[in-house]
């Protein structure tokens, strides 16, 4: 992962080139480029505001980019997102919604129950092994809203499980559970990394990045380093991305929108 | 008995009634997805912009033929959908002001429009509103040889159509509504639902809008599904329940419309707007008597709770007083002192305590029986254990600890005592110096 992109290596899972997003002309993320080897664990870190869920959303294709490219697995993400699993942020997700853990679970299936099809004795046994898994297969018809905040994120685990992708993008999956669901999702991380999936995970907690991850992108709008932990992990290296956001680059934002204003 | 003096016709007030089903049906079955998208204002904002389409396809076409007005008005819904998305997108507008200025602006063009072509057309801004049910009987087609009112037709077209749509999509439907993200990574694609889902919103606002009117459409794609809503946690369920509520309130509605004016003495009222408030009569009901959220059965939960709390301060004010003053006993008149509450509350708590054995009564005194000891002690535990945690492993001033132990001393069962126990390392006092009860026998 410490690599600029140079190479175009077809069995990369990830390789960003020169990705800059903007909302509303402002610039969220600014020429970001890296790349990730296959079968390795990667923490995401930098502060708010600095980007973080945007990346997976752009290389999800949920926002538009401005420029720049994302390959999954050599080829466009819309070619290869059936290999690719997402878990989203607890606050996206409407947790009033009608609907129970397992039915989420099998949300995962869809692609392989296919059109017109109802979800079948099949699935729902599938959903339920992952659910299992994950150590819930006892709330299986809870509602969601029901469940404990860490119980709802495995209940989200399970769903990414059963997608049976090879390269997941977890947005946040330790905030704000218990310290037994915290070590339930590192071994579960651990035995997906065992299958040689790889992982990309928005993360918090600075503390634990040595002892979870083998890799880290250190994100302050830009790539402030990235590669093995125990190479880029350092105090420098964080100290420049918590150290302030980009002002220089805001200001001179701010200038390009006042000119064209002006014209 | 009640309608027994109504005049009841099947061949008139039994269509107006099936009208009325077929349209509310329809609009709810699409409605829950309207609901779960938090999209409810767009089904509104549809059935208002169908009028310019209706005007629009008028001038253009110069004939009052169905099929141009039909498509004229499908076309504007679905625009109303575009045009609220992209006015939200470049012009970043929240979404819900977006739809509002689109909305208005659309049925602002469609009066004035009406207004031009008024002089042509019998097009009643009246009719817009309300619709003209009552008259639907009167204007039929013949197929294969029987004879049903067109809107009826027209309707059950719709109705299998939505019913179909939502039956095959069933799946696609959920995951887009509950995660459009997840949905395209699935390969479902989210924004192709959405716009299915508008234009038949839009399909089943024109067809319904001729025979209810605009009230009843917009009612029917919002209040029966809230009011499912609130009655189960299971989507397929929702969307059955909804079907079941539009259909009750068309009925009402008609019945409502006949009976209601006259007992006030008045002659009988328009029958869509009768539907709306039957429908919101019913929501009204469901926030009232939903078996979870409803407000009467939180309501009932919550006193529940508080008696059981009140129980058990009982207990622990008996044990306490053992503990502290070495008497055994205390009156009636005690227990309501020192626990601030009346009479009746004591005396109904002291019956409930006395029936499971916990406490004896002798002449207005009360004691703990052998079993009540051994609940208080397991109640007085569990707050000195928690007064002893609070202090000690979160930190909390020894002065505010009281209410908080207070609260979870009712939640704390054994396994928890024990947890706790362990990690205050098996302390024997209190932060205030009291001996903390050990869970078999004595204070010590």
């Amino acid at each position: 992962m410490v690599t600029k992109p140079a190479d175009k290596d077809e069995a990369l899972p990830l390789s960003v080139h020169d990705l800059t997003v903007a909302y509303h002309r402002r610039p969220v993320l600014w020429d970001v480029a890296f790349n990730v080897r296959p079968g390795r664990l990667v923490a995401i870190i930098g502060p708010n505001g600095a980007g973080k869920s945007t990346l997976i959303k752009a290389a999800l294709d949920l926002t538009p980019r401005a420029s720049g490219s994302v390959q999954v697995f050599g080829g466009t993400y819309r070619a290869n997102r059936h290999r690719v699993g997402y878990v989203p942020q607890r606050e996206s997700v409407d947790w009033d919604f009608p609907i129970s853990a397992i039915e989420v679970v099998a949300m995962g299936l869809y692609r392989e129950v296919g059109w017109f099809r109802r979800v079948g004795a099949k699935h729902r046994l599938k959903a339920l092994e992952a659910l299992d898994r994950v150590g819930i297969a006892d709330l299986a018809d809870r509602q969601i809203s029901q469940l404990s905040g860490g119980q709802q994120q495995r209940a989200f685990l399970a769903r990414a499980l059963v997608q049976n992708a090879d390269l997941y993008f977890m947005d946040e999956p330790f905030a704000a559970v218990d310290a037994a669901t915290e070590s339930a999702i590192v071994d579960l991380l651990g035995v997906m990394k065992q299958e040689g999936k790889t992982t990309l995970v928005v993360h918090h907690d600075l503390h634990t990045v040595p002892a979870y991850f083998d890799d880290v992108l250190l994100l302050n709008m830009r790539v402030v380093a990235s590669g093995p932990v125990n190479e880029v992990f350092t105090q420098d290296n964080l100290q420049k991305t918590y150290g302030g956001r980009l002002t220089l680059l805001d200001e001179a934002t701010q200038a390009v929108l006042r000119r064209e204003r002006s014209l | 008995m009640i309608l027994g003096n109504l005049n009841l016709s099947w061949a008139i007030d039994g269509w107006i009634i099936a009208v009325g089903v077929l349209a509310a049906v329809a609009a709810a079955l699409l409605g829950n997805f309207l609901v779960l998208r938090r999209m409810s204002m767009l089904g509104d904002a549809i059935s208002h912009a169908v009028l310019p389409g209706l005007a629009a396809a008028f001038l253009i076409t110069g004939s009052r033929h169905s099929v141009p007005m039909f498509v004229g008005a499908v076309i504007v819904g679905i625009l109303t959908a575009l045009l609220t998305e992209w006015i939200h997108h470049y012009g970043q507008v929240d979404e819900g002001a977006s739809m509002g200025v689109v909305f208005t602006s659309l049925f602002a063009v469609g009066l004035v429009l009406i207004v031009r072509a008024v002089d042509h057309v019998d097009l009643d801004p009246g009719c817009v509103l309300h619709g003209a049910i009552e008259m639907s009987p009167l204007d039929t087609w013949t197929i294969a040889g029987f004879t049903a009112p067109r809107v009826a037709v027209v309707l059950s077209a719709v109705l299998l159509t939505n019913l179909t749509f939502v039956i095959v999509f069933f799946k696609e439907l959920r995951i887009s509504s509950f995660d459009p993200s997840l949905a395209t990574t699935v390969g479902v694609n989210a924004v192709a639902m959405h716009y299915a889902l508008m234009t038949l919103v839009a399909v089943t606002a024109v067809a319904s809008f001729e025979a209810v009117g605009n009230i009843l459409v917009v009612a029917m794609l919002i209040v029966p599904p809230a009011t499912a809503y609130l009655l189960t946690d299971r989507l397929s369920v929702m969307v059955l329940l909804s079907a079941v509520i539009a259909t009750i309130s068309a009925v009402v509605g008609h019945l409502g419309a006949i009976a209601i004016p006259v007992w006030l003495g008045y002659s009988s009222t328009h029958t869509a707007g009768m539907m709306a408030v039957a429908s919101g009569g019913l929501l009204v009901l469901a926030i009232l008597f939903a078996p979870r959220q409803g407000v009467i059965a939180k309501w009932l939960r919550q006193r529940l709770i508080a008696m059981e709390v009140f129980q058990e301060d009982v207990l622990g004010l008996l044990y306490r007083a053992a503990e502290h003053d070495h008497t055994a006993t205390l009156s009636t008149d005690q227990l309501i002192q020192r626990l601030q509450s009346s009479r009746w509350t004591v005396g109904m708590a002291l019956r409930t305590q006395r029936q499971r054995g916990l406490i004896e009564s002798i002449n207005e005194c009360h004691s703990l029986t052998a079993h009540g000891v051994e609940a208080a002690q397991g109640l007085v535990r569990a707050h000195r254990l928690w007064e002893h945690y609070l202090v000690d492993r979160a930190g909390m001033d020894a002065a505010a600890i009281h209410l908080q132990a207070e609260r979870f001393e009712h939640v704390t069962d054994r396994a928890l005592r024990d947890r706790l126990d362990e990690e205050t390392s098996a302390t024997a006092h209190d932060p205030h110096g009291k001996a903390i009860p050990d869970e078999s026998g004595s204070a010590d």
